[in-house]
């Protein structure tokens, strides 16, 4: 259950604010970007050529001229000069140009007809049907390209037509396979049980619902699609597949090849279209792709290689001489993102809290509050996008401010750890449990003692059989035990601080009842402080001393948890504890009464 | 693991017998006149039969076909209807080339693909552009087109490398080297544009994982994240885009055996087809897809191995 | 009163997938009913089967056993045919407000697809739509707008207004609350309460949280790993349990106050203890 996704800060405008956008249509968005837009233009351009070409032509593509054999450029009557045989350069380009389109017409038409058909049966019907399906389609895709020329020449001759329209049936098992993944993603949506819920016929729910998941990948893979025929089409043409009589790019590059050595210009010109073409169409494709993908594209997506540090603040508001003390000290936190449309976008504002040794401190607010930044920027956890200052935030008397990346490692896993909330997701799938845990101890102690200490924790925190659970991998335990793993390789170090994201959220309630208790032991064994970052009131009632309560970024109150519970000053904390509900209440109203009542919707 | 790799030889024997017996049968129903072929325009009807009759062409079509297909059992592939050279030894003397070059451009793209892709997905920067930049060329211009340049510049121009021959590594590697490293460079190209693309995005996505942020927070080194645990994580997709692209250069080394001249495996099934060479015709389709089987059984295995969930199971 | 909803001895069982697989069994025979204008809470924590009832009911998960009833006529597998005319009396909110909405088509439309689906034209549609938008308290201009313009709770209100459309006698809440912030929980949940008022629609309340369900539940059942441990008014069931899974629940669920915090966490001591000795050997 996500409930708060930590990189999730948004903070909604109320209604008011925002006025409704209508996002312009994909398509007008497209020719918006630089990209987008040149491909076009290049594309018409090619494409209106091939049209024109009864017009444009200026002879006949098969017509030979003894006298034009290997003819300059700019020769009256043969613009872009003769071939080795004589032929006009620019007629046969034209023609070729149409020649590549139909084949993108034909070898991309067939591709995404069959494989969408397919793909859309397959992805919505049954497993059955799916599996059926499938299985043929993998079978289309590993037959070795070369086979295929082979088996189709003898039986499609020269036409290129009809090599193209076979070559599309085997580009389709690539559009099959898109098609379906997106069919099945979306038949498992919530809001497609919904429809059937509502009576919504199959029929419908495909082309309401499904079609349009569909749409857009489909366009972009028709470029692709495209681009990859024209390249076979050339491709055959280049080797002497097909009839002599097509002028193809293909064949013109052949012909070009054969004499490189004497008349190189002569490669340019099928070149430069087949650059067109191919690259017009891919890059089409790619324009399109980040147009439907939004802001996040893959391309611009944060790359957390690198942390954030936190640097002081440049006008600090906290008097330096103000004691800090205690374990963890921050004074005037503030933590902003580059927003998409420019600017900066603040999640964490001024916040200051305390930490002392041995002491439990919730850190609690609702989504957008931005509790979880605050604890990451402690652990210096936070993405190189994240500008983090502070005035003050000392960890144990040692400033965390302007401190190398290598020394913030250093800290981690040692004198700060981390507990994170969802267990499954926070463990290395490749690896074993043992070797995870392993690794961050190895420096200063020898493999053996570090293995004895895991074992030895693995069973303090109440895992029954450590060492089959050291051998096992993550997908062999259960998410409460993985939990427990996660608690141990947090503690094994002997932390003076641990922080814990919602360390119980993503469990039940039998098994966070547990994993509540042996915090607190835990946290009373080695004397840590903890700052426990939760919106759940019940675990603070149960493990906190202290409760810091935090809304969109800013800090609202701060006090015993007595205080925050039974006497909260401020009305937020207030709205916040009375919307917690309480154990005495219990429906009162009969349902008889209900029943009688029915009002008039319409 | 064992039922896993017994049911993928199973369904790769399946597909084998499947794409030889099509081979066969439409080659056949194609009716190429292949002892026209031979003999030429001029030949009597006589002459055409007496041949067909050597050849083994008149006889029934399936008896044709099981001949054949116990023949492969006994090693035989038949003998070229052209050539009167077998099979085996033309494929045996044609395969190197070929994997000379596929294997070769398989150890460049790989080399290069992971590096570059794992830096990209780490660093970003100028390595992203170096990144489209490799792959804008690769599909502006198609491999014909780059070849040709490929030859003109490094082969006529400057003389570094010989157009085209191919040298046998037994004779000399320097010489080997030279004949393969321009048509291994050509077909790396499309194969790093690729795989390059794929595994930045796959270490991206693995690096913006919640496990990652948890060994962080032990304080593991950002190199051991990288290399350790992302890049292992991420290795499966990047094996099964490597195999596809395995595949496809071999097919690919058709082209690249034609603009550099060299006597490959390609060129014989090419040869073969517009000839209507039946037992050549088959020979390289059985090893063609026998190859593509092994292939996919390699990497199907390593995925499955990489995956704990199918290893322990 | 005769029952609107009667589950009979239900039973569903996934076959396991290839040879190896076990198949499992999920629902093992749950009888319950809710009557109309009632609300019965459903609790149970992951692996209870809680969920998969729920999508029996709707005819989402095809049950292997026993009977669903509901006014009497036997829907356990109802036609494709007769589930399109139950979507008139029995409708859904789900968990996840962000996926329950489909984020291409505007709220309007969302709200008025059922009422399309079942025939209506598509003015009167919309006319209801913008009814129905009044009622769970979102401004009229959401109308021409998106899902994402909306925050969580908002949302579940139109997923709300979007169950109430055919004005079914029976809706099915799949934990409709848990993925919300404490203040809007609170809100919905009135909401919730004010329209069976209101209108005498029965609710089928799926949840895991105990303060939910003795917030709006005038029955619970309480399942534990596919079947039904415990049935009966939620005043008795929360405060004096009979069954020691209930009970082993709300010693387990923490309460918002730290000494009643800490009498719960000795009591629930106490009980492993007693629970230990008693199996000891």
């Amino acid at each position: 259950m996500t409930v708060y996704d930590p990189s999730d800060s948004v903070v909604t405008a109320t209604l008011d604010e925002q006025p409704a956008t209508r996002r312009a249509g994909a398509f007008r968005r497209l020719l918006r970007t630089p990209l987008g837009l040149a491909s076009l233009v290049a594309l018409a351009v090619v494409v209106l050529l091939g049209l024109l070409e009864p017009i444009l032509s200026t002879h006949d593509p098969l017509f030979a001229s003894l006298e034009h054999i290997n003819a300059p450029v700019g020769t009256p009557g043969w613009p872009l000069g003769g071939d080795q045989y004589g032929r006009d350069i620019w007629a046969r380009v034209l023609t070729s140009i149409n020649v590549s389109l139909v084949s993108a017409l034909i070898g991309a038409g067939v591709g995404i007809s069959v494989g969408t058909v397919f793909g859309l049966i397959a992805g919505y019907v049954g497993k059955r049907t799916d599996a059926v399906a499938s299985w043929v389609f993998n079978l289309l895709m590993t037959f070795p390209a070369l086979v295929l020329v082979m088996v189709l020449y003898p039986v499609v001759g020269s036409a290129y037509q009809g090599m193209m329209l076979i070559f599309g049936v085997f580009l389709a098992p690539g559009i099959f396979r898109l098609v379906r993944n997106l069919v099945e993603g979306v038949r498992n949506e919530l809001y497609v049980d919904a429809a059937k819920v509502s009576g919504l016929s199959n029929l419908r729910i495909l082309s309401r619902h499904v079609f349009y998941v569909v749409r857009g990948p489909v366009i972009i893979s028709a470029a692709f699609l495209s681009s990859a025929a024209i390249g076979v089409q050339a491709g055959l043409a280049f080797l002497g597949f097909g009839s002599t009589q097509t002028p193809s790019f293909g064949s013109m590059t052949s012909d070009a090849f054969q004499s490189i050595y004497t008349q190189p210009v002569q490669l340019v010109w099928p070149a430069l279209f087949l650059a067109v073409l191919n690259g017009g169409l891919i890059l089409l494709g790619n324009a399109y792709r980040d147009v439907l993908a939004g802001p996040q594209s893959t391309r611009t997506k944060k790359r957390s290689l690198h942390e954030a540090t936190v640097v002081g603040s440049a006008t600090p508001r906290t008097a330096p001489s103000r004691s800090a003390g205690g374990l963890l000290s921050v004074r005037n936190l503030r933590v902003q993102y580059p927003a998409p449309e420019g600017g900066m976008k603040t999640v964490v504002d001024g916040l200051s809290l305390d930490v002392q040794p041995g002491e439990i401190v919730g850190l609690v607010g609702e989504s957008g509050s931005g509790k979880t930044q605050t604890a990451f920027s402690v652990l210096g956890l936070l993405p190189k996008e994240a500008h983090i200052t502070a005035d003050v935030m000392t960890l144990a008397g040692d400033s965390l401010l302007g401190k190398k990346p290598a020394a913030l490692r250093a800290l981690r896993g040692g004198t700060i750890s981390y507990v994170p909330q969802e267990p499954m997701a926070n463990l290395d799938p490749s690896f074993t449990i043992g070797s995870q845990l392993m690794e961050g101890l190895v420096k200063g102690m020898s493999r053996k003692e570090a293995k004895e200490a895991i074992l030895a924790l693995l069973d303090r925190v109440g895992i029954p059989d450590p060492e089959r659970t050291f051998r096992s991998y993550p997908h062999q335990i259960s998410g409460g035990m993985a939990q427990r793993v996660l608690i141990a390789g947090a503690v094994v170090s002997r932390p003076k601080l641990l922080i814990a994201d919602e360390p119980t959220t993503a469990l039940d309630v039998t098994v966070q009842a547990e994993i509540l208790d042996l915090l607190r032991e835990l946290q009373r064994e080695l004397g840590m402080g903890v700052l426990l970052v939760t919106h759940n009131f019940g675990v603070v009632a149960d493990l906190c001393d202290r409760v810091v309560v935090m809304k969109q970024g800013e800090l609202v109150e701060e006090g015993s948890v007595r205080d925050i519970f039974h006497r909260p000053s401020r009305p937020y904390t207030r709205e916040l504890v009375g919307a917690i509900l309480d154990e005495q209440t219990v429906r009162s109203d009969r349902p008889a009464d209900n029943a009688s009542r029915k009002d008039d919707l319409r | 693991m064992t039922s896993f790799i017994l049911r993928r030889l199973g369904s790769g024997l399946v597909l084998i017998v499947l794409v030889t017996a099509i081979t066969f049968f439409l080659t056949f129903g194609a009716g190429i006149p292949v002892a026209q072929n031979i003999l030429g325009p001029t030949a009597s009807a006589d002459q055409i039969a007496t041949l067909n009759a050597q050849l083994g062409i008149d006889r029934p079509i399936l008896e044709q076909y099981a001949s054949w297909v116990l023949g492969v059992f006994r090693g035989d592939l038949g003998t070229s209807y052209f050539t009167s050279e077998p099979v085996a030894q033309a494929l045996a003397s044609r395969l190197p080339v070929t994997l000379s070059i596929v294997l070769v451009a398989c150890v460049i793209t790989l080399a290069v693909s992971v590096l570059l892709g794992v830096a990209s997905a780490a660093r970003g920067g100028w390595l992203d552009s170096l990144l489209q930049g490799i792959a804008t060329i690769s599909y502006v211009f198609p491999a014909i087109v780059l070849g040709i340049v490929m030859v003109y510049v490094f082969a006529i121009v400057l003389e570094w490398v010989p157009a085209i021959g191919f040298v046998p590594l037994q004779e000399s590697f320097g010489g080997w080297f030279a004949s393969i490293v321009l048509p291994a460079v050509l077909l790396s190209i499309g194969g790093v544009a690729s795989l390059a693309a794929q595994i930045r995005g796959s270490m991206i996505d693995e690096l913006n994982r919640d496990y990652v942020r948890s060994l962080r927070s032990r304080g593991l080194s950002e190199r051991s994240i990288l290399l350790k645990h992302a890049l292992r994580n991420a290795a499966s997709p990047g094996l099964t885009t490597f195999s596809l692209l395995f595949i496809t250069m071999f097919g690919a080394s058709l082209f690249v055996e034609k603009i550099f001249a060299l006597p490959g495996f390609g060129t014989y099934g090419f040869t073969s087809t517009i000839q209507g060479d039946l037992p050549a015709m088959l020979g390289v389709s059985l090893f063609s897809v026998a190859m593509v089987v092994v292939v996919n059984l390699a990497v199907d295995l390593a995925n499955g191995w990489l995956n704990p969930k199918v290893r322990v199971s | 009163m005769t029952a609107l909803l009667e589950v009979e001895d239900l039973r569903l069982t996934y076959p396991g997938r290839g040879f190896r697989r076990r198949s499992a069994e999920i629902l093992k025979g749950i009888s319950l009913s809710i009557s109309p204008g009632e609300t019965l809470g459903l609790v149970g924590e992951s692996g209870s089967g809680k969920t998969t009832l729920g999508r029996a009911v709707l005819g989402l998960a095809a049950p292997t056993g026993g009977a669903i009833r509901f006014e009497g006529r036997d829907i356990t597998h109802a036609s494709p045919r007769d589930r399109r005319a139950l979507a008139r009396d029995i409708q859904v909110v789900f968990q996840d407000p962000y996926t329950s909405l489909n984020p291409a088509l505007q709220i309007a439309d969302i709200l008025a697809e059922p009422l399309i689906a079942q025939g209506t034209n598509p003015i009167e549609a919309r006319r209801t739509a913008l009814t129905l938008l009044d009622r769970v308290g979102m401004p009229s201009n959401s109308a021409e707008r998106y899902p994402r313009e909306f925050s969580g709770g908002q949302r579940q209100r139109v997923a709300i207004a979007r169950a109430l459309a055919l004005r079914p006698k029976l809706i099915v809440c799949d934990e409709p609350v848990s993925a919300l912030d404490l203040t809007t929980q609170a809100r919905v949940m009135d909401l919730f309460i004010e329209l069976q008022r209101e209108t005498g629609v029965a609710y089928l309340f799926i949840t895991h949280d105990l303060s939910v369900v003795r917030h709006i539940s005038h029955r619970v059942a309480v399942m534990y790993r596919g079947e039904l441990v415990e049935t009966g008014d939620t005043a008795v069931v929360t405060s004096t349990p009979s069954h020691s899974y209930t009970r082993d629940l709300l010693l387990a669920a923490p309460t918002p106050d730290p000494d009643r915090q800490r009498e719960r966490r000795e009591a629930r001591r106490e009980l492993r203890a007693a629970q230990a000795a008693r199996t000891a050997p």
